[in-house]
């Protein structure tokens, strides 16, 4: 991870995509304190993470960011009852006491499409899908408005799929949820956000209006990322074929990092590490010299 | 079509549990030609790759075969003993698994791995199975092979080390491949390559192919055929064009409508309700029927088999023949709507 800055709206879905070993989930991890952050902050509402040294100052702004994550079988305590956790984090910052809970959890279970008694189960009773939804619903528990979402979808079915991603934008729209969303899939990142982040062995090499980005991709690893994409419309849509595989992150290429893959690289791209200028971070782009 | 390399007819594979017998493939029917890829799709659970594990002769206690044929060019390979399978196996039938390391020895260089195949199935010398190792790494696009072939499976990344695997399954010269998933381990940009390379390679050498993969975007670019699987049965099969574009089975629209794509934009996704059943529960039928919002009285007690549609349905959709469909809605004679 090396110098990444990106600014998320409230009420925003923004998405960062890029492939393994680009630091998606390191950035996630970052954004809700699960992993320090060497340099820099993490800031909500102009509020640093880092600065806030009063643990109840602390609580308040945790409880406002939560995290779901990709795999819905490791992510939840699998000797725990539904209702026990969903409460969790109920508990954990105080917010309600006694039968208040129950009611929570039960209302809470019927907002992400399950049955108030199915938090008298546990969660090895439950589908991938219905875990997710129970991790939405624990998500959801401390009144977050900030929720990371890393690859929520990526090991459930495509039926399934649909079903948390029309999920997560109803809830999105009725309570005016933030969202980080980090997937590698494409279209269902087109399918969710509003704005994009690209990542490119831990460095952010391109941020955009969703829109934009999939209209005219700037940056070559852009393109590249887009063009791997497969047709399913089947229009025979113009694509170049994808060269290489990312390099070992331990062991990053000089210069521009994407320098060994890019059909545009030149001599300055080995030795100069290109700038954030607008949106895209790319020598060609700088210069004018991507032939698009 | 000329004669298929494998035909899979009227396939049941059973396991036994504590809970009974459990019916994972129930009345599976395909054929596959040389040079053909028959793309499987389907939700976690429908049978995908326990059909392939049926064909390469790879179902173990207590799963079984209970019924049914396997055929390659024409012969059954289901019923023959454990050493007769295994020969064929390496010779005639290879496999591609999600994860590259299940098929690579991490104990013996690549190499060796790759000249020992060559040389069960061929009478080269040593020195020659070595020369077609390093031209079977070539063709699978390794950089400097003949560098490359004395390294151990773990000196390479993800998508390299499916290239070796790829090399070694063609290693045989095999007339048919089973491939379970062989790219979603792997990023996107690579899952494009290995894909075009298998399809590339298939076609050159007119090697049947059982693709199998949860990706619709994958099948759409390199199967000819494709069949889509729920609840161990097949639901639809026929030419993939006509399947993505004019899907007719309900499961099979509603997977197509679930997808999200880069072509289509939509506020929401197209949502099949509920989840599919387990194999314990699966209802009599047609198993899809608790979430079809088509559902009528005859799919709660006739099993639909795959049968072409109606003449109507077929001049309609303009659908091409070989489309085969599971669904009551499409047998003229009971009607339903669409
Ligand atoms: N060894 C086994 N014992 C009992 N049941 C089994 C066994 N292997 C597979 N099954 C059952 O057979 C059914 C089909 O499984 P299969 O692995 O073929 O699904 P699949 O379509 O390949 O799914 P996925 O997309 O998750 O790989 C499942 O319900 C599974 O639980
Ligand atoms: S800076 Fe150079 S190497 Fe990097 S993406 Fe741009 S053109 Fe390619
Ligand atoms: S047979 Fe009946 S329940 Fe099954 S898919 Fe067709 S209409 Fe739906
Ligand atoms: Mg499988």
């Amino acid at each position: 991870m090396d110098g990444l800055s990106v600014d998320i709206r409230k009420g925003e879905t923004f998405a960062l995509v890029g492939e393994s070993g680009s630091g998606k989930s390191t950035v996630a991890r970052m954004a809700v304190g699960l992993l320090p952050v060497t340099s820099g902050t993490v800031t909500i509402d102009g509020v640093s993470m880092t600065d806030v040294k009063d643990s109840a100052a602390r609580q308040a702004l945790r409880k406002r960011i939560q995290m779901i994550f990709q795999d819905p079988y490791a992510s939840l305590n699998p000797r725990w009852k539904v209702s026990r956790i969903i409460a969790e984090p109920i508990h954990a910052f105080g917010l309600l006491k006694g039968e208040a809970v129950e009611a929570r959890v039960g209302e809470l279970l019927t907002l992400v499409g399950l049955h108030p008694d199915d938090g008298k189960k546990f969660p090895h009773e439950f589908s991938g899908g219905q875990r997710q939804r129970i991790a939405i619903a624990r998500a959801l528990a401390s009144s977050a408005e900030f929720i990371v979402c890393d690859e929520p979808t990526s090991a459930l079915d495509v039926s399934v799929q649909a079903q948390i991603l029309n999920l997560m934008r109803d809830l999105q729209k009725e309570f005016g949820l933030t969202y980080l969303f980090i997937s590698h899939n494409l279209a269902v990142v087109r399918h969710m956000a509003d704005r994009i982040g690209v990542m490119y062995l831990g460095r952010l090499v391109e941020v955009s209006d969703s829109k934009a980005m999939f209209r005219a991709p700037r940056h070559p690893y852009t393109r590249m990322l887009l063009d791997a994409v497969p047709d399913l419309g089947m229009t025979g849509r113009q694509r170049q074929m994808v060269a290489g595989e990312i390099p070992n992150p331990i062991n990053p290429p000089s210069g521009c990092t994407f320098h060994p893959r890019c059909p545009l690289a030149n001599e300055r791209c080995k030795r100069e590490a290109p700038a954030m200028i607008d949106g895209v971070a790319c020598h060609a782009v700088e210069e004018g010299r991507t032939g698009a | 079509m000329s004669e298929p390399v494998i035909s899979v007819r009227n396939l049941r594979v059973e396991f036994a549990t504590r809970r009974g017998i459990l019916r994972a493939i129930d009345g599976v029917s395909f054929d596959i030609a040389r040079g053909e890829v028959l793309g499987v799709v389907g939700e976690s659970g429908a049978g995908k790759s326990v059909t392939g594990a049926a064909i390469i002769g790879l179902i173990e206690p207590p799963g079984r075969i209970a019924g049914g044929e396997i055929l390659l060019h024409g012969q059954r390979i289901d019923n023959l003993p454990p050493d007769a399978m295994r020969r064929i196996r390496g010779r005639k039938i290879a496999m591609i698994f999600q994860d590259p390391l299940t098929s690579l020895n991490p104990l013996y260089r690549v190499g060796e791995q790759l000249i020992e195949t060559i040389r069960t199935h061929t009478d080269l010398s040593a020195r020659a199975a070595r020369d077609r190792a390093i031209g079977l790494l070539s063709e699978v696009g390794i950089p400097a092979p003949e560098k490359r072939i004395d390294g151990y499976p773990h000196e390479f990344s993800g998508g390299m080390r499916q290239r070796v695997v790829i090399a070694l399954a063609l290693s045989a010269e095999p007339d048919f491949i089973v491939a379970d998933e062989p790219t979603t381990a792997l990023d996107v940009s690579v899952q494009a390559q290995i894909i075009a390379l298998i399809k590339r390679l298939c076609a050159e050498r007119g090697t049947a192919v059982m693709l199998v993969t949860h990706d619709m975007g994958v099948i759409a670019e390199t199967a000819d055929r494709v069949a889509v699987m729920y609840a161990g049965r097949v639901a639809e099969i026929g030419p993939v064009r006509d399947v993505v574009k004019h899907p007719l089975h309900p499961y099979a629209k509603g997977l197509m409508g679930a997808i999200p794509t880069l072509e289509a934009e939509s506020e929401r996704l197209l949502q099949i309700p509920g989840s599919m059943p387990r194999l314990t529960r699966i209802p009599p039928g047609c198993a899809f029927n608790p979430r079809c919002s088509h559902v009528f009285d005859r799919c709660h007690v006739d099993k639909p088999e795959p049968i072409e549609p109606d003449a109507a349905t077929a001049a309609r959709e303009n659908l091409m023949p070989g489309h085969l469909v599971a669904c009551h809605l499409y047998t003229a004679k009971t009607g339903g709507t669409p």
